[in-house]
């Protein structure tokens, strides 16, 4: 198998110390929302592995724990009138978008009272309320939906977008550049964020593509497209923020490309240093040194914008309330039998 | 007053377009070749022209992406219809099919699903060979969460694509180009719901029912008309909806007849065929069979190109009328 040399550079390589962020002219209040965001997604994650570490939750779990900054930046640019789809590692992009604890939580237990009404599990989230319209796991597969979600804001007439949230291993799918082929030749108003983590479940991007710069796909199908450090989350919303007024704007599609690193394995709470070919210990530690919640508040420290012991205090509510969500989830009713057969067709006999 | 003028299947087609696009504006159809009559011959013609090209969209040659753009487009409110000029190229729009519509409403229990129609054309003969040949309904008429329908005469063509598209749920209308010269005399279009339609008994007889569905109900048709000159009575039952399927009206019919011949155009292993003779046999008491049921299928093999095989290889009416005395026991003409 041939290895190929990186494009992305110091981007993909954690053995490069990542800049300090930049906050000055940042509103104090933005900054401390991106920081709870991030902070809210983290611990509702380990509180998940918990979760399935404890054995209560069987359904597959793949955890955005190291990818915060992503879903948190772009979801500073949507309305809720947006329509954003997702795959199968997505409770940071429901979370972020302001999504339902309870009900996420809920349908990880399989309860009645998810998001999902406990049918979905963790890979099946619904949430239209704050935009969030689905994600499913099998790879690639929303991206063509939100091509139509698209489609349809378009019909409808108003600037509201669709989003696409995907990985790298995605790029590898045909789907997905029938997708950009069609939203291109149709110029229709999705912004495809593609969160670049260097691995597919295992294998290393460089022993799948011949680039593990995904934008290339982009720039071939005539799609504006930008690059980014997916660990910080200033230069994502930035990213997301002019990418998202193209789109708006009725300029066509775009393409955000967020170079990240999950901390976790594709699927569970472990590490996952062992299955991973060159996903070693070493690259991990390196890599956590980029820590995207880390990063930020190390710089509005720094600022002086938050203290020691505001983020304590932030750090206590965010876990009390992700407590709440457990124990309500815990407490809630699983699905009626009734549920097996009720929802295959809309329409009854 | 002159008698009322008959419509073609394919124009039946066109007509339920014209009336879905005219009177919906939540309707709009996009696939391969929905501005040419070389992909769809006459049942899409002019639309573009008279509803735009906003709303009739030619795409690119990408039937996975179209087929999910228009998934995601119903989830947002819209009724798509999507054309697959060939069922065989459909395939690769499997994924969406089968994983994103058909179960959407039961994975995200019930708060959303797809009101797409996914339009399958059946294309065959005429040395077309493997791959521009096949029926695959039965793939179809598996997934739960999916509606099957297939159209045998112009009134349904019409009638299922209007009920196909209304429906809340996806739904996979199978057209089939053999049929397109087919003609009834059609009235104003009714929207009737789709979860109301089900087999209906076309011809009634007291000897043996013939179950078929798309071409295959036309070929009972004729097999029918064909046993009936020499004092067979046959009942045909055309199946129009595959999925769910109902199968009360055949077993019905074979408690009446006591004889089974299920035509499909499709192969006979873990096929349609076998589904409608499975429901029938486990209806209590045998179903009523007298006599063994039989299947006149395609032989288990591709789609041959060469006319010399091509000729031997899709069943014919009397194909039909031979199994039926071989059912009956009688000599063989």
């Amino acid at each position: 198998m041939t290895e190929f040399k990186s494009a992305l550079g110091a981007l993909a390589d954690p053995g490069v110390p990542a800049a300090a962020l930049d906050v000055t002219g940042l509103d104090p209040a933005v900054a401390v929302a991106y920081l709870r965001g991030m902070l809210a997604i983290r611990c509702a994650e380990e509180a998940i592995g918990t979760l399935v570490e404890e054995g209560l939750a069987k359904t597959p779990c793949h955890l955005a724990i190291g990818q915060e900054a992503v879903a948190v930046g772009v979801s500073a640019s949507l309305r809720t009138s947006d329509r954003v789809f997702g795959g199968h590692r997505s409770h940071a992009h429901l979370l972020a978008l302001g999504g339902d604890l309870d009900g996420l939580f809920a349908e990880i237990l399989g309860k009645a009272s998810g998001l999902s009404r406990g049918m979905g599990g963790s890979m099946h989230l619904y949430a239209p309320e704050v935009g969030f319209h689905g994600c499913v796991p099998l790879v690639g597969a929303t991206i063509p939906i939100a091509v139509g979600a698209a489609l349809a804001c378009r019909l409808d007439g108003g600037d509201a977008v669709a989003v696409s949230y995907f990985g790298d291993g995605a790029a590898e799918e045909g789907v997905f550049h029938e997708s950009l082929n069609l939203a291109a030749s149709q110029r229709l108003p999705v912004l495809f964020v593609c969160e670049n983590n260097l691995y597919s479940s295992h294998l290393d991007i460089l022993l799948r593509q011949p680039s593990d710069r995904i934008a290339r796909f982009a720039d071939a199908h005539a799609i504006r497209a930008l690059t980014v450090d997916g660990n910080d989350v200033l230069a994502v919303a930035a990213a997301a923020a002019e990418l998202v007024a193209h789109v708006r704007a009725g300029g066509g599609p775009a393409f955000l490309e967020a170079v990240t690193y999950r901390h976790r394995g594709h699927v569970g709470p472990k590490d996952d240093v062992d299955v991973g070919v060159r996903r070693t210990m070493d690259e991990l530690t390196l890599w956590k040194r980029r820590d995207p919640i880390e990063r930020l508040a190390a710089a509005l420290r720094a600022a002086a914008l938050v203290t020691g012991d505001t983020l304590e205090a932030m750090h206590a509510q965010v876990r009390a309330r992700i407590r709440d969500a457990r124990a309500r989830a815990e407490a809630a009713p699983y699905p009626e039998p009734a549920a097996l057969l009720a929802a295959v067709y809309r329409e009854r006999r | 007053m002159s008698a009322p003028t008959e419509t073609g299947y394919g124009e039946a087609i066109c007509e339920a377009f014209e009336y879905l696009l005219g009177n919906h504006p939540e309707t709009f159809a996009i696939g391969q070749g929905v501005w040419s009559p070389w992909y769809v011959g006459n049942s899409m013609t002019g639309l573009d022209e008279k509803f735009g090209r906003h709303r009739v969209i030619d795409t690119p040659v990408s039937e996975l992406a179209c087929t999910g753009a228009a998934i995601g487009a119903a989830l947002c409110g819209y009724r798509p219809i999507v054309i697959h000029p060939r069922m065989d190229f459909m395939l690769l729009a499997v994924d969406q099919v089968v994983n994103q519509a058909a179960k959407w409403s039961h994975m995200f229990g019930g708060q959303n699903a797809p009101a797409v129609t996914i339009r399958a054309i059946i294309n065959r003969g005429g040395e077309q060979g493997a791959q521009h040949s096949q029926a695959l309904h039965a793939w179809f008429a598996h997934v739960p969460g999916l509606r099957v329908v297939m159209p045998a005469t112009a009134e349904d063509a019409r009638d299922l694509l209007v009920a196909a598209v209304l429906s809340g749920d996806p739904v996979m209308y199978i057209d089939d180009r053999w049929l397109y010269g087919r003609k009834s005399a059609l009235g104003p279009v009714v929207p009737r719901p789709l979860a109301a339609e089900g087999p209906r008994v076309r011809r009634s007889g007291r000897d043996v029912t013939l179950a078929g569905a798309g071409y295959a109900a036309w070929l009972c048709e004729e097999a029918a008309r064909a046993l009936a000159t020499d004092g067979v009575d046959a009942e045909v039952v055309d199946i129009r909806v595959l999925n769910p399927f109902d199968p009360a009206a055949i077993v019905a019919s074979v408690r009446k007849t006591g004889a089974l011949c299920v035509v499909d155009g499709g192969w006979a292993p873990a096929g349609f065929a076998a589904e409608v003779i499975a429901a029938v046999a486990e209806s209590g008491g045998s179903g009523g069979l007298r006599r063994p049921p039989v299947r006149v299928t395609l032989p288990f093999a591709p789609a041959p190109a060469s006319r010399a095989l091509e000729s031997d290889y899709y069943p014919t009416a009397a194909a039909v009328v031979a199994a039926v005395r071989g059912l009956l026991g009688q000599p063989a003409r």
